[in-house]
């Protein structure tokens, strides 16, 4: 294993407690929502800020572990960091800022800039060699900044959101760069990202951080099968209801029985795809369907030829009908109508 | 209609008030050029006692730029950057001099660094190293009064800089020391400029604690406005000759300075 972390670390009221394994050659995708600890991990990986209990070893060396008084601050680390904002140096020259990590080592700055000139002919940037960061566009920047922490033959890369800042265009075009130079780097990477799609391209592995703590980890498919929190079930956009199986019937946390096909007796999660929920003015009968509840529209939004419609009632639910259909039923907000779910379409799994 | 209608005319009130602002400055500067004693101007400049008065000014007032910068550049950084006991308290101390009446500075001075002075017995026992009335006296006023203008300049440029820069060049390899030389102080170099500027204005027009620490003997510590300011009652017409060369030189220097310091001001703050 090439990154072996174990981080316990108090920042204010966060109270960061991980463990990371990431392999050589790995892509892990940090995925949470603001404030879960994913830049103060990164910092404590980068030996910018240390652990309070725990244990850091970058291919096999200990670089943080405060048992044994040991601690590498991040200029001797072998890491490399992209950030989400580039942080290029503006006074610096494009090729400058390539060459700097590879001259802080030591190198002459001739032969500093003959290597970040190799960089920047891999990144696709040779001609802005003399430019200054701030003629670049954002998605060349975060290219340099690319260039520049690999240059350093890192064995550990580590990104904090590098798509963020772009637009749409730049951001699957450096997507797409990313998956090509990280594919090629040899040690290990920790990508944090809030987008599964960058997580879905680029990364091999993901893992869910939330207020602190690993809440999933597995591949994305694994991930968004069977999300474990609100949040995931939120990012890869399905519902999420948790209560107690028993016989076939999940009773959910706010006592309302949801009727599934196979549903495992003890505490479960039960998942409902969008696509599933069927909305009606009145309450279907002689259906097959099994699950009906009265439920109030709360809120409507609709995306080309699709419109997500938010109900809330016992069970809050999105539901997601064809433009037309919002149209036939007319719904707005505050809307008293019924939603139906087969017992087919209720996935269950063990909490 | 026009493209003119479309510019906001400032009000009445604060165009008045800002002509007589420029006038107030004017003014002054129209008065020295106008007793000026022109035809005898080359004559009153190149007598020894002015040459030597030019020459000291500059030479001091440069040393105490000098001196600013070695020491106030490590000051401001542990001001902006360190969580120290007692900050406020220090930086307080620290720009005490700039607000303080710089004749009470100067007796201050004395009382620290004069031959029996706090600091002052010692250096002369040990060293015999006598600062009071000496040329090194008016460099050691002239940056006790001058100094601040640096430390508070290049500490706020200091706060104003992300200090994410340097976890980035941190994580390239680079030593804290590598990365104040190579990432920090280019950074700020326009601040560094326009305080260092600022600090050696403040340092050529000393007056208060340089006569009164290094007291008035020409060619060691009789430095321009001492010059100007004695000459007023023995020769007018000298004192006036030599307020206008301060002003040519002061000139001189804020013109050759106008692209970094007006392009200083021009900058946007750099976002957190």
């Amino acid at each position: 294993m090439s990154l072996e972390a174990r981080v316990a670390r108090t920042m204010g009221s966060l109270q960061l407690d991980v463990d990371l394994c990431v392999g050589d050659g790995e892509v892990l995708a940090l995925l949470g929502p603001n404030g879960a600890g994913k830049t103060t991990l990164l910092r404590v990986l980068a030996g910018l800020a240390g652990v309070d209990v725990g244990r850091i070893a970058i291919d096999g060396t200990v670089v943080d572990d405060p048992l044994a008084g040991r601690f590498v601050p991040a200029e001797h680390r072998s890491v490399g960091m992209v950030f989400q904002d580039y942080l290029l140096f503006d006074h610096l020259r494009v090729i400058d800022n390539v060459a700097f990590g590879i001259c802080a080592r030591g190198a002459s700055r001739a032969g500093g800039r003959a290597e970040a000139r190799r960089w920047l002919e891999r990144v696709g940037l040779a001609e802005r060699a003399d430019a200054r960061p701030p003629q670049l566009s954002g998605g060349q920047a975060q290219r340099v900044a690319l260039a520049r922490a690999l240059a350093t033959s890192p064995r550990l890369m580590l990104l904090d959101e590098p798509l963020a800042a772009l637009d749409a265009a730049g951001r699957a075009e450096l997507r797409h760069d990313l998956r090509t130079h990280l594919g090629e780097f040899g040690g290990s990477t920790v990508l944090v990202t809030h987008d599964p799609v960058d997580a879905f391209a680029i990364a091999d592995r993901v893992a869910v951080l939330e207020g602190g703590r690993v809440t999933q980890t597995g591949s994305l498919d694994a991930v968004a099968a069977q999300p474990r929190s609100r949040y995931v079930a939120e990012l890869v956009g399905v519902n999420l209801l948790r209560g107690e199986g028993r016989g076939g019937v999940v009773r959910t946390t706010a006592d309302v029985a949801v009727v599934a096909a196979d549903a495992p007796d003890g505490a479960v999660y039960a998942v409902i795809h969008p696509h599933a929920v069927s909305l009606t003015r009145s309450a279907p009968s002689g259906s097959s369907v099994r699950n009906v509840w009265p439920v109030t529209v709360a809120e409507v939004g609709r995306l080309g030829g699709r419109a997500r419609v938010r109900v809330a009632g016992p069970v809050p639910l999105v539901a997601e009908v064809t433009a037309a259909a919002l149209a036939e039923l007319d719904l707005r907000p505050g809307d008293e109508v019924f939603a139906g779910v087969k017992a087919t379409e209720v996935q269950v799994y063990p909490a | 209609m026009s493209a003119r209608r479309t510019r906001v005319r400032p009000p009445a009130v604060v165009v008045g008030l800002a002509a007589v602002a420029v006038a107030f400055f004017a003014l002054p500067l129209a008065g020295l050029l106008w007793r000026a004693p022109w035809s005898s101007a080359w004559h009153h400049l190149s007598r020894p006692g002015a040459r030597q008065a030019l020459r000291l000014s500059v030479i001091c007032s440069l040393w105490a730029t000098a001196l600013s910068i070695v020491f106030g550049v490590p000051l401001a950084w542990m001001l902006a950057r360190r969580a120290m006991p007692g900050r406020r308290a220090i930086r307080a101390l620290c720009l005490l001099s700039m607000v303080l009446p710089p004749v009470v500075g100067g007796v201050a001075l004395l009382f620290a660094f004069g031959r029996r002075g706090l600091a002052g017995q010692f250096l002369d026992r040990w060293f015999g190293v006598r600062l009071p009335f000496s040329t090194a006296g008016v460099v050691v006023a002239e940056t006790f009064v001058a100094m601040p203008f640096l430390v508070i300049t290049v500490e706020a440029a200091l706060r104003n800089l992300d200090p994410r820069h340097e976890d980035a060049a941190r994580t390239l390899g680079a030593s804290p020391w590598y990365t104040l030389r190579r990432v920090t102080l280019p950074a700020i170099r326009p601040a560094l400029l326009a305080g260092a500027v600022l600090t050696w204005a403040r340092a050529l027009g000393e007056f208060g604690a340089t006569i009164t620490f290094a007291g008035n003997f020409p060619g060691t510590t009789q430095t321009m406005p001492l010059a100007v300011y004695l000459g007023l009652e023995s020769d007018p017409e000298s004192a006036v000759v030599l307020a206008l060369a301060m002003v040519a030189v002061c000139f001189a220097v804020l013109v050759a300075l106008r692209d970094h310091w007006y392009g200083n001001l021009r900058q946007p703050g750099i976002d957190g």
